[in-house]
């Protein structure tokens, strides 16, 4: 196995994960997006870490879980608010400021 | 298996951040305790306990960390002149901020006691940032300061404005986290090392001679994350509507306090983690600042809600505080200048434009709008209120002798030292920036002393009623006498309306004015003793491994 193979699937998975964010209209998908994105983080991390023989990639893989299971609760609250208050997480709709 | 050693702590140098700590903990308990009862006196509270913060901040500066820093976990965490003394102006924000949410949430019946607590919790990420010497506490404290903020921004649950303002900074914020994160990825597959000293003086980042394309994209992507933080153009399509939407007071933390801990947290990435790569942040920094400035000043110009305006102009703003960093990898003094100056600059821009949140808060207390035509003859109906608002548009402006004059000088002055050809190019691009913002902001001035008082739309409809003649049986003289019949009426509703609503800036609450009287005191005293600051940010970061010493 080569480091680089991971690399390319983190990279995909980034790209994929930027495509999302940019195109998808409803709430929920975007967070998924987002978990996309920092999931290339984490095989990036590991693979380095496994590379360079440090356990720093994995217990930073760790943090970035942790702290991303925060960030979509956060988020996910957020969503619940706007759904609260009209019915809708089409995020194309949330445009009441412009300029 | 090695047997785990615990690493040695240095309590002292953490207790800033374990005060605060308990202080956020203390709040959130409190909450939980006593719920609706302790209402009355959370916000006292958490002014005491920011206050509180300072005191070991002072005993470590008399401690004389500035000449000996405290580093712990391997250089990780470092306690030194530059880290305390960007605590001690980000703690002074934190409370400035609890005096101006006070009034406005006690009195908007918002929930008060989880605000303050998340408030202490934002705050704590910043004072890490601070000493933050290493990717993950970087990451840490970056996540701590901002994920707080997403929810305080929305912080009207039923304000459809501010879940807009909420959604959209949360998902800007973890784009553009995730963005920083998969560059420090690459960095750290670079180097092998979460320390950003190891980072620095690793083979590829370190010698500056070969560049493999990861150690360009991991720089790109970290920088490209942060600057969503400073909300540098083209990344601050977020900072306006968000701005607008969130509660003023979050808005003021947002653009003094959030900005400021994104400015360190590239600060210490620059300057202990990659300062030899100049090659490849130098020109990223100089397009970043260059965009910034001429886009947020252009876009400041047409804006009608003096929030918005003061969201562009914070885009400007971040522009000049970026451009020291185009220029630092020249040498270590001009690094060391740079930096200075990008701490001087923080600390004048927290006075100024908490002080101009300030003056908005109280403006909209009694005129209940956001737009620019309600500073309309302020001069007439708030004299004070004007004066103090026009010292900080001037500051902002960089007319001496408020504090901005200085801010900018350090700013021109860093970007000369090198002597470089690019350096005097964004110096001279600043200068005329400079010009232009005296456009939006001196308009607003003009407003405040010559314009005629600003009426609301309700009154305007009772004077309408008042008026016993229809304009269109009157005959052409008549017309004349009585319009300017309702002229004068207008000023005497407007004038009356401004001693009916509240009673003005006479019954302005108190600690919306102990925050103007202390924005006000620190803006002029920086502006016309410098020294008082310069003599606390004579800081540096560069570590031995690159000044050779």
């Amino acid at each position: 196995m080569y480091v680089s193979q991971f690399g390319v699937l983190a990279a995909v998975l980034f790209a994929i994960g930027v495509y999302g964010i940019l195109v998808r209209r409803n709430g929920i998908l975007v967070l998924m997006s987002v978990e996309l994105i920092l999931n290339s983080v984490n095989i990036n991390l590991v693979a380095f870490g496994a590379l360079r023989d440090t356990i720093a990639g994995e217990v930073f893989a760790l943090f970035v879980i942790t702290v991303a299971a925060a960030e979509v609760g956060v988020g996910l609250a957020i969503v619940l608010l706007i759904y609260r208050n009209r019915r809708s997480v089409d995020l194309s709709e949330v445009d009441l400021m412009k300029g | 298996m090695s047997e785990f050693v615990r690493p040695a702590l240095d309590w002292h140098a953490l207790a800033p951040e374990l005060t605060l700590l308990g202080v956020g903990a203390f709040l959130t308990l409190i909450d939980i305790l006593f719920a609706e009862r302790a209402r009355a006196i959370t916000s006292a509270l958490a002014g005491l306990g920011l206050l509180g913060v300072l005191v070991p901040i002072i005993t470590l500066a008399s401690a004389g960390v500035a000449s000996e820093p405290r580093v712990m976990f391997d250089g990780g965490y470092v306690v030194d002149g530059y880290s305390l003394v960007l605590k001690a102006i980000f703690v002074i924000t934190g409370y400035m901020v609890v005096l101006l949410s006070t009034n406005y949430f006690a009195e908007g019946d918002y929930w008060e006691n989880e605000y303050y607590g998340l408030l202490a919790a934002s705050m704590l990420g910043m004072l890490v940032m601070t000493s933050a010497r290493d990717l993950i506490t970087i990451f840490i404290a970056l996540e701590l300061l901002s994920i707080p903020v997403y929810l305080m921004a929305a912080w009207r649950k039923r304000d459809l404005k501010s879940n807009e303002a909420g959604l959209k900074y949360y998902l800007v914020g973890v784009v553009a986290s995730a963005v920083l994160l998969y560059g420090m990825s690459l960095l750290f597959g670079v180097s092998g090392s979460t320390l950003l000293s190891d980072i620095g003086s690793s083979a590829d980042l370190g010698s500056g001679v070969d560049s493999p394309a990861m150690v360009t994209l991991g720089v790109i992507f970290v920088l490209a994350g942060l600057a969503f933080k400073v909300s540098a153009f083209p990344f601050h399509t977020w900072a306006p509507d968000t701005y607008e939407g969130a509660p003023t007071p979050v808005t003021a933390f947002l653009s003094v306090a959030s900005k400021a801990a994104g400015f360190v947290a590239l600060a210490n990435l620059v300057f202990v983690g990659f300062w030899d790569r100049s090659d490849v942040y130098q020109p990223v920094f100089w397009i970043l600042a260059a965009a910034s400035m001429t886009a947020g000043n252009f876009m400041a110009l047409r804006q009608t809600n003096i929030v918005r305006l003061m969201a562009y102009s914070g885009v400007a703003q971040a522009g000049f505080l970026l451009a020291p960093l185009a220029v630092a990898g020249e040498s270590a003094g001009v690094a060391d200048d740079a930096l200075q100056a990008i701490v001087v600059y923080l600390a004048i821009y927290a006075a100024m434009n908490l002080g101009v949140f300030a003056v908005i808060i109280a403006v909209a207390r009694r005129t209940r709008t956001g737009m620019v035509e309600s500073y309309n003859g302020l001069f007439r109906t708030a004299p004070a209120m004007a004066v103090v608002m026009t010292v900080f548009l001037a500051s902002l402006a960089g007319v001496p002798p408020a504090g901005g004059w200085y801010a900018k000088f350090s700013i021109f002055r860093a970007l000369i030292s090198p002597g470089i050809t690019w350096g005097y190019v964004l110096a001279a691009v600043a200068a005329v920036n400079a010009v232009i913002a005296v456009g939006y902001y001196g308009k607003i001035v003009a407003r405040m002393w010559f314009e005629k008082p600003w009426v609301p739309e309700t009154a305007l409809d009772e004077i309408q009623e008042k008026t016993p003649n229809d304009m269109s049986e009157v005959v052409a003289a008549e017309s004349i006498v009585a319009a300017e019949t309702v002229a004068a009426e207008t000023i005497v509703v407007a004038e009356s309306i401004v001693k009916t609503d509240a009673g003005t800036s006479s019954s302005l609450p108190f600690a919306l004015v102990l925050a103007l009287g202390l924005s006000l005191a620190a803006t002029l005293l920086f502006g016309i003793v410098p020294g008082t600051l310069t003599h606390f940010t004579e800081v540096t970061l560069l570590p031995t491994i690159f000044t050779g010493s």
